[in-house]
């Protein structure tokens, strides 16, 4: 383990009772790998691979059947200040103003604090987020964009040292997701913050993350692969995709998720796999695989039969 | 221009009150039935003296109400007390009744509705408790309480308890996980996780099982105190029943129903001050 590892997923398994009376079903087992410190790691997966159940792990709302979470050398058990939590249908308190939700949040992190400097520190978050002018505006008055600046502001205003998104823009339209994904960027690198987050939006992972955790499809979803994101980091939403690591990156994405992310098993059998050490491949860098390039080239990158690509990976 | 929709039911509001006074005033015994009765039979038929039917006109009404409200605090023995007295008896018990229900089911309702097996515990108790008319309680309380003040406000404090404990129980088992994980993640304590989430978000639902238990509340203490006798409106019903005054019978019908109206605008105001938009 590095210096400057800040969790460590260690062979995590969760399972759920089967809904037939059957036998437990792991939503995903054998999970291995770790978020350095200052990194922002996107988590990409289909539906039913157990992405908020990981995501709660980690935030210590759900506890794993088996393996553990180390975060910064101790194991998580419970929830925890250090360990903040973006949800996705923003879990603002509508009784509350914006100010109100913040500084309850703030008051449990430093409950010593005086009111004034609480207020103090309140506004330095919301101004961060640009929603000075909304401090008393209750969540009912504010557009989905706003109310998801303020679960940002909520979770950055305890300080902590990790914030975990759960698809924190998946309900909001596609403008207002790409001005909050490009402040949501520059906060965190400004501020050196490290970020776990869930998503399913392949732009948004390559805009976010410096790394991308593959997982494959439920039930006993495992990490595929780790994909590093080799586009610098003062990359935007405006002009990333004119960078030559722009389409190998996301034509590799789209690849796993239409086809690898189901075919996992097959894929395994064939190759030398182990979930201990995911492999961690840079497509930025290397020239696709001859088997994903013929697949892109069969199918088309969005329109590929699994039937194909089985026969193109074989 | 056509009027608000406001102002257009505010006419008929008006119209519908005169064409009801009229009809009573027009309807009423003016005496010419009984001219024909033995003066005995027709005093035993509620007819007075004078021969004229005991059922007063509205003006007569109006006029008795007239009467009770410019002198309502007068004291003139244990059977001739004024409106507000009478009235304000009734409302004291009403409050005490259901400010101790309020302290109990609120708390057992939290209790309730936050853990499972209390809930499943206390639902036979609550379902057999919860259809018995408050009355049904009244005999038992003179019989241990020995007082026939603290008696029915113990039947108001048992009609008024049920509702706000269970609106209570499903307004805290109703609250949304994602309010409750926030206060998890952010390490609150489970005293200021019910006060400061459970409470507010429980608050609406609360409050209209108050209303409800407010409600119930100022009906039963009508029957109460007609059962119990001294002070109070019901009381004084009975005792103009008992004089013979149908006139005095409507005026606290009347009143009754004013107090009645206050009494659910004042906790409707109350929970607009709890309500909250999502």
């Amino acid at each position: 383990m590095t210096m400057d590892t800040l969790i460590s997923i260690e062979d995590l398994k969760r399972t759920f009772p089967s809904p037939d009376g059957g036998e437990d079903v792991a939503v995903f087992e054998d999970l291995w790998f770790k978020v350095d410190k200052g990194e922002f790691v996107c988590l990409i997966g289909h539906s039913g691979c157990g992405k908020t159940t990981l995501l709660n792990i980690l935030a210590g709302l759900d506890a794993p059947t088996s393996g553990g979470v180390i975060v910064d050398h101790e194991e998580v058990i419970g929830t925890s200040l250090d360990r903040a939590v973006v949800f996705q249908g923003h879990a603002l308190m509508p009784w509350m103003s914006v100010m109100a939700n913040i500084a309850f949040a703030v008051k449990s992190r430093y409950p010593d604090w005086s009111k004034e400097n609480i207020e103090k520190h309140c506004q330095k978050y919301i101004d961060l987020v640009h929603l000075g002018g909304a401090e008393n505006k209750k969540p009912a008055q504010l557009s989905g964009g706003m109310k998801q600046r303020v679960g940002i502001a909520r979770a950055m205003a305890i300080e902590p040292k990790i914030m975990l998104l759960d698809e924190p823009f998946s309900a909001l339209d596609a403008l207002t997701r790409g001005s909050l994904q490009d402040e949501l960027l520059s906060i965190c690198y400004g501020t050196s913050q490290t970020v776990f987050m869930i998503t399913h939006d392949i732009d948004e992972a390559m805009l976010l993350a410096d790394k991308i955790v593959l997982m494959t499809n439920g039930p006993r979803a495992k990490v595929c692969e780790i994909v590093e994101n080799t586009m610098p980091r003062n990359r935007t939403r405006n002009d990333m995709h004119r960078h030559p690591h722009y389409y190998p990156i996301r034509n590799h994405l789209i690849e796993f998720l239409v086809n690898r992310s189901a075919q996992f098993e097959a894929e395994l059998s064939s190759k030398d796999y182990d979930p201990r050490h995911p492999p961690v491949t840079r497509p930025g860098l290397t020239k696709p695989s001859a088997a994903v390039e013929a697949a892109l080239t069969d199918t088309g990158a969005d329109t590929g039969t699994p039937e194909t690509a089985v026969q193109a990976s074989a | 221009m056509p009027l608000s929709l406001r102002l257009r039911a505010a006419i008929l509001s008006v119209v519908l009150l005169f064409a009801f006074l009229a009809t009573w005033e027009l309807s009423i015994n003016d005496g010419s039935e009984v001219a024909g009765m033995s003066p005995e039979y027709a005093a035993l038929m509620g007819a007075t003296a004078k021969g004229a039917s005991a059922m007063p006109g509205p003006l007569k009404v109006g006029k008795e109400i007239w009467g009770h409200i410019s002198n309502p605090f007068y004291d003139a023995g244990p059977n001739d007390k004024g409106i507000g007295i009478q009235l304000g008896y009734s409302i004291a018990r009403v409050f005490v009744g259901f400010f101790l229900a309020m302290l109990t089911a609120v708390p057992l309702g939290f209790l309730i509705g936050m853990s499972p097996l209390f809930y499943r515990a206390l639902d036979p108790f609550i379902q057999l408790m919860k259809p018995v008319s408050p009355l049904a309680w009244m005999p038992l309380a003179l019989y241990t309480i020995q007082d026939s003040t603290i008696s029915s406000i113990f039947v108001i404090f048992i009609c008024s308890v049920w509702p706000m404990l269970i609106n209570t129980a499903f307004g805290v088992a109703g609250v949304r996980s994602e309010w409750l994980n926030v206060a998890k993640t952010l390490e609150v304590g489970q005293l200021r996780t019910a006060l400061r989430v459970i409470l507010p978000a429980a608050a609406p639902t609360i409050m209209t099982g108050m209303r409800i238990s407010i409600s119930i509340a100022w009906l039963v203490i009508v029957a109460a105190e007609m059962l119990v006798g001294g002070t109070g409106i019901g009381y004084f019903l009975w005792n103009e029943w008992n004089n013979l005054s149908i006139t005095n019978i409507i005026a606290a019908i009347f009143f009754i129903g004013i107090i009645g109206m206050i009494l659910d605008l004042g906790l409707s105001q109350m929970s607009k001050l709890v309500t909250y938009q999502e």
